[in-house]
């Protein structure tokens, strides 16, 4: 039934061919000018999901396929016009929200939301307006430009969503002269801020106390916050082992691996098509997410949701850890119901222009699958962050 | 165990337990030894210590409540036979019941003054013994009661009247009330005493509750700080209890005229007393099926002629004019899907209400609510209520409760209107609105959407995705014997969208092809429980083998706190007639002849449920939730119906 189905129609609609064929190893020509963009500002339109390329540039990941990447943002992306209006009304005002979060955004440990809720605290510091209602729209023009930056991005919506609910939500603006609400809405931004710097380490505390000696952990593309967790663990002197999948096709496993090495813990890399034979000496699962939708489902990179009907399977328990400025109200209610995502795909050969490729980044693993949510309001059940979201959004 | 139902027979049975009250019972059949006990030192005070089984009741975390009054008279018939033969070696340990004692203060030290309705309880232990004692210790407040030994023979009420000096003037105004029952008591047989007294004194306490609970306490005795703290807790909950209680016994003579709106209709003596009341008279069906005899069922056709005729022969004050069309309209099945009859409903008790003046002797409040409850009656006799309407109907009544009692009655009744208006607008239609909104999202071009019967929030989306220029099909799966589905299929027709049409007997067939389910419910229960037109739980198991995503769209305030596992102990019933006939096809009317014969059991079920691991998605007015998360609404949602004002 497959052509009737409408995800068919879908996957015809998204990838239109592509006119130029797909030799995605880069001539070594390019090589030399293949310095990325410091201000990628990629349109949706032009398939590469600019939360990947972040990703890539804070875990040094300069592979063939990045360089694929850079080279088409840089041959076919002609400078984007929302980029030069931002640019231009960055020269009319002092100062611009993207730029204060490009800033952010250089430091490897910070993640994109983070990185969203710092520059939109400066926001508010730097305001010139004089009310409240001024400096709320200011807020929002901001988020909003911060949101369309990347569309792709969850945590960055997310995060971007989650701040704007936390700062307004005190009722007692209208009875404070400007000045004091001011520095109230400044007060909850950088407190906001540091919760969501501070999630990682909480996350790593809550999460080391599942790992137990002895056991086995199979851990799927890189998280920064499974690597806490992983090296917390590791600090406290327990003894296990780690399964790390390649990870392709940006090979972030190898990385995790490497990560992993130099804190002595036992590492095993396997291939990513090895999940299902090794799965009978894995006693966990750990993942991390993009995204953590209503349902309690995640999204994260592919190869996640095979990995988690894999361990249902063999009901082995399938730990996400999370960051709750990732929480996003989003509802998927299967793998193509969610806002496209693509990468670029180096398979080392050309491959004909006739034959396609499916270049999405992530997939959607529905709560079921799920055991427990690691995030730094708590370890959750899935069913629970439904919860959290209509009491943070209602 | 027998002795499990022992205590039933002594507490007045209208005490319900809520909330974390230690039950009666269970420490009764967990006897402890005293050494175990959590106040050693009360069993020092015992007088008699060893020959008497010393009645303790150590609460665990309300020490101060100890109270032992073992009365003199056996009361064997209380006694299970395993109680009675091991009377010595059992130490039945009491536990803190808050409702048994149920006096003023719960929090107040002076309880102990009021111990006739403990007393009698606490001889099921010590039926053996011979002396009495009043046992109090204090933890940590350093004051106690000095321990009074009395001798055997009803001492309760003369414990009451020693002691009475020590009392504080609110408690003391009680306890001459509860002496005047004690005494009253005193004249009567044994058993009739003791369950009176009891009910005495938990109206008392009740009342008093209620004061404690407006007066911040005042009540309570602080001389025992600490403990105090410790019960201030429990005095709150009791206290919310008891007040609910006694607004219950207040409504209680109104409410007789309120049949149960889910009557057992299997206890003939009920249903007998609900006929006398009703206004509808009507005939139920002699062959029901026996897992459904709790549901009332008519026979259909007697009652519309018999009301149409009533009509005439109204008296004023029984029936609002507006409430009887609808009641009428209800019955004929002119209205029907929950939102359409709750709004009818709705209206026409803003109807009633502009036409409504209150009698110059009542409360506007209390007599509208009165009024309220008995068009509710009318309508439940009419057609069963939903669940949507009940909450409706909830609404309604804390909204006329919560009137000041400072407004004049126009400002009331303008008050109450614009209230129910709000109701309508936000909860029902602008909700509605909202979940169209949510819902066109997860439309895609493509699609194939199937739904069944016939649900207005649905027609809504399918109608508004169209508008929005996305290409979908839909898939109508209908049944007998409404065919509700028919009304639907004409109107998205007529609007250009392409359709098929199919009976339920094809849903597995067609399915196959279907690329999302969207249904309506008449409600959603707290486990995430679609309650739904009969035959949705089916479509929805299909869809769910299938892996197509069940995607259930229904408004909040058709939520509804209750669980319920199958869809046999709250139904409705339909028209028998209605599935064993074929109007105007005569050959296949096989059933004509033998429809009373008693071997045939028709069943027409109106609803089913459909158990929350169908569901993909519920779409409400607060966005689109896992159903999980039914409860959170519920909780966030009662909040805002009742205190928001």
């Amino acid at each position: 039934m497959w052509w009737r189905s409408a995800s068919f129609i879908l996957d015809r609609n998204d990838n239109p061919p592509q006119p130029e064929s797909r030799h995605l190893t880069p001539p070594s020509s390019h090589m030399a000018d293949t310095n990325p963009n410091p201000n990628p500002n990629p349109n949706p339109i032009n398939n590469i999901s600019a939360y990947y390329q972040t990703r890539a540039a804070h875990h040094g990941v300069v592979t063939s396929d990045w360089l694929a990447q850079a080279q088409a943002a840089v041959g076919r992306d002609q400078p984007s016009d929302s980029d030069t209006s931002l640019k231009s009304s960055a020269s009319e005002k002092p100062f611009s929200v993207i730029e204060e979060f490009n800033n952010w955004r250089k430091q490897p440990d910070l993640a994109e939301a983070v990185a969203a809720i710092r520059a939109l605290a400066s926001v508010i510091r730097s305001s010139e307006a004089n009310t409240i209602a001024e400096l709320q729209s200011e807020l929002k023009s901001a988020s909003d430009s911060l949101k369309s930056w990347d569309r792709t991005s969850i945590s960055l919506t997310a995060g971007c969503d989650l701040f704007m609910r936390y700062i307004t939500r005190t009722s007692a603006f209208e009875y404070e002269d400007f000045n004091s609400a001011k520095s109230r809405f400044l007060e909850r931004a950088e407190k906001f801020g540091e919760i969501s710097y501070k999630a990682r380490k909480i996350i790593a505390m809550l999460g080391q106390d599942f790992i137990f000696n002895g056991c086995t952990i199979l851990v799927h593309g890189f998280s920064r916050v499974v690597l806490e967790i992983l090296k917390t663990a590791a600090e406290s002197r327990k003894v296990f082992r780690v399964l790390c999948t390649e990870g392709r096709p940006d090979r972030t496993g190898l990385r995790f691996a490497n990560e992993l090495a130099k804190v002595d813990v036992p590492v095993k890399l396997l291939i990513d098509s090895a999940v299902a034979y090794s799965m009978d000496e894995v006693d966990m699962v750990f993942v991390g997410a993009d995204g953590v939708v209503e349902s309690g489902g995640i999204i994260n990179m592919m190869g996640t949701y095979q990995i988690a009907l894999v361990a249902k399977t063999m009901d082995k328990p399938v730990y996400v850890a999370a960051e709750s400025y990732k929480f996003a109200r989003l509802y998927p209610l299967d793998q193509k119901d969610m806002v496209p995502a693509a990468r670029p795909i180096d398979f080392g050969v050309p491959i004909p222009s006739k034959v396609e490729v499916e270049t999405s980044a992530r997939d959607y693993t529905p709560p079921q699958y799920l055991t427990l949510l690691f995030t730094d309001l708590g370890v959750l059940t899935p069913s629970v962050v439904s919860d959290e979201l209509i009491q943070l959004y209602l | 165990m027998d002795h499990r139902r022992a205590p039933r027979t002594v507490i007045d049975p209208k005490v319900r337990h809520v909330g974390f009250f230690t039950p009666p019972d269970r420490s009764q059949s967990v006897p402890l030894p005293p050494s175990s006990t959590s106040s050693p030192p009360l069993s020092n005070l015992s007088p008699s210590g060893t020959s008497l089984s010393p009645v303790m009741i150590p609460p665990p975390r309300h020490t101060s409540d100890l109270i032992t009054v073992p009365d003199g008279f056996a009361p064997t018939r209380l006694l299970s036979p395993l109680q009675r033969f091991s009377g010595e070696s059992v130490i039945p340990v009491g536990s803190y019941n808050p409702s048994e004692f149920a006096s003023p203060s719960v929090g107040d030290f002076f309880e102990e003054k009021n111990p006739r309705s403990p007393g009698p309880r606490r001889s099921r232990g010590g039926g053996g013994g011979g002396s009495g004692k009043v046992a109090s210790s204090l933890p940590a407040g350093g004051f106690e009661m000095p321990v009074e030994v009395k001798p055997k023979s009803l001492t309760t009420v003369s414990v009451v009247s020693s002691l009475r000096p020590n009392v504080t003037d609110k408690v003391g105004e009680q306890s001459i009330e509860s002496q005047d029952g004690s005494g009253a008591n005193s004249k009567q047989p044994l058993k009739e005493k003791t369950s009176k007294a009891e009910r005495r004194a938990l109206q008392e306490a009740q009342r008093a509750a209620k004061a404690a609970a407006k007066g911040g306490n005042g009540v309570v005795n602080m001389k025992t700080g600490k403990v105090n703290n410790v019960q201030k807790k429990d005095n709150a909950s009791v206290a919310a209890t008891f007040e609910k209680r006694v607004v219950d016994h207040k409504d209680k003579d109104r409410k007789k005229d309120v049949p149960h709106p889910r009557m057992q209709f299997d206890d003939a003596t009920r249903v007998e007393k609900a006929k006398k009341r009703a206004i509808v008279k009507q005939t139920e069906v002699r062959n029901r099926v026996e897992l459904f005899r709790h549901l009332p069922q008519y026979e259909h056709g007697t009652k519309l002629p018999h009301l149409e005729y009533k009509f005439f022969h109204l008296n004023s004050n029984s029936v609002h004019p507006a409430v009887y069309k609808v009641g009428l309209r209800y019955l004929a099945g002119d209205i029907s899907g929950g939102n359409a009859r709750c709004i009818a409903m709705l209206q026409a008790f803003q109807e009633s209400i502009m036409e409504y003046s209150a009698p110059p002797e009542k409360a506007l409040n209390r007599d509208l609510t009165a009024k309220i409850n008995s068009y509710v009656s009318f309508l439940i006799e009419c057609r069963p209520l939903s669940i949507s309407m009940g909450n409706a109907i909830k609404f309604v009544k804390t909204r006329i409760a919560n009137l000041p009692l400072t407004l004049s009655e126009s400002e009331a009744k303008a008050n109450l209107l614009s209230e129910i208006n709000n109701f309508i607008n936000e909860k029902i239609i602008l909700a509605d609105k909202v979940i169209v909104r949510h819902a066109v999202t997860k439309v895609r071009d493509g699609d194939v959407l199937l739904t069944y019967g016939s649900s207005s929030a649905v027609e809504m989306i399918f109608l508004h995705a169209h508008e929005l220029g996305k290409r979908f099909r839909v898939v109508i799966v209908d049944s007998r014997p409404k065919l509700e589905g028919r009304l639907l299929l004409r109107r998205l027709v007529g609007r250009g969208i392409s359709c098929t049409y199919v009976h339920i007997n094809a849903t597995s067939y067609i399915m196959h092809e279907v690329t999302r389910v969207f249904l309506g419910a008449s409600s959603v229960l707290a486990n995430g429980t679609v309650y739904s037109r009969v035959g949705t739980a089916c479509v929805a198991m299909v869809a769910n083998a299938c892996g197509v995503p069940v995607i259930v769209c229904c408004e909040a305030y058709k939520f509804h706190e209750r669980v319920q596992l199958d869809s046999i102990c709250c139904n409705e019933l339909g028209d028998p007639d209605a599935i064993s006939k074929v109007r105007g096809r005569d050959e296949v009317n096989h059933l004509k002849d033998i429809a009373d014969n008693e071997n045939l059991q028709l069943l027409n079920l109106t609803y089913d449920v459909t158990p929350s691991d169908y569901v993909s998605m519920i779409i409400t007015d607060y966005g689109m939730i896992p159903p999980t998360s039914v409860p959170v609404i519920v909780r966030e949602f009662r909040k805002e119906q009742i205190w928001s004002s």
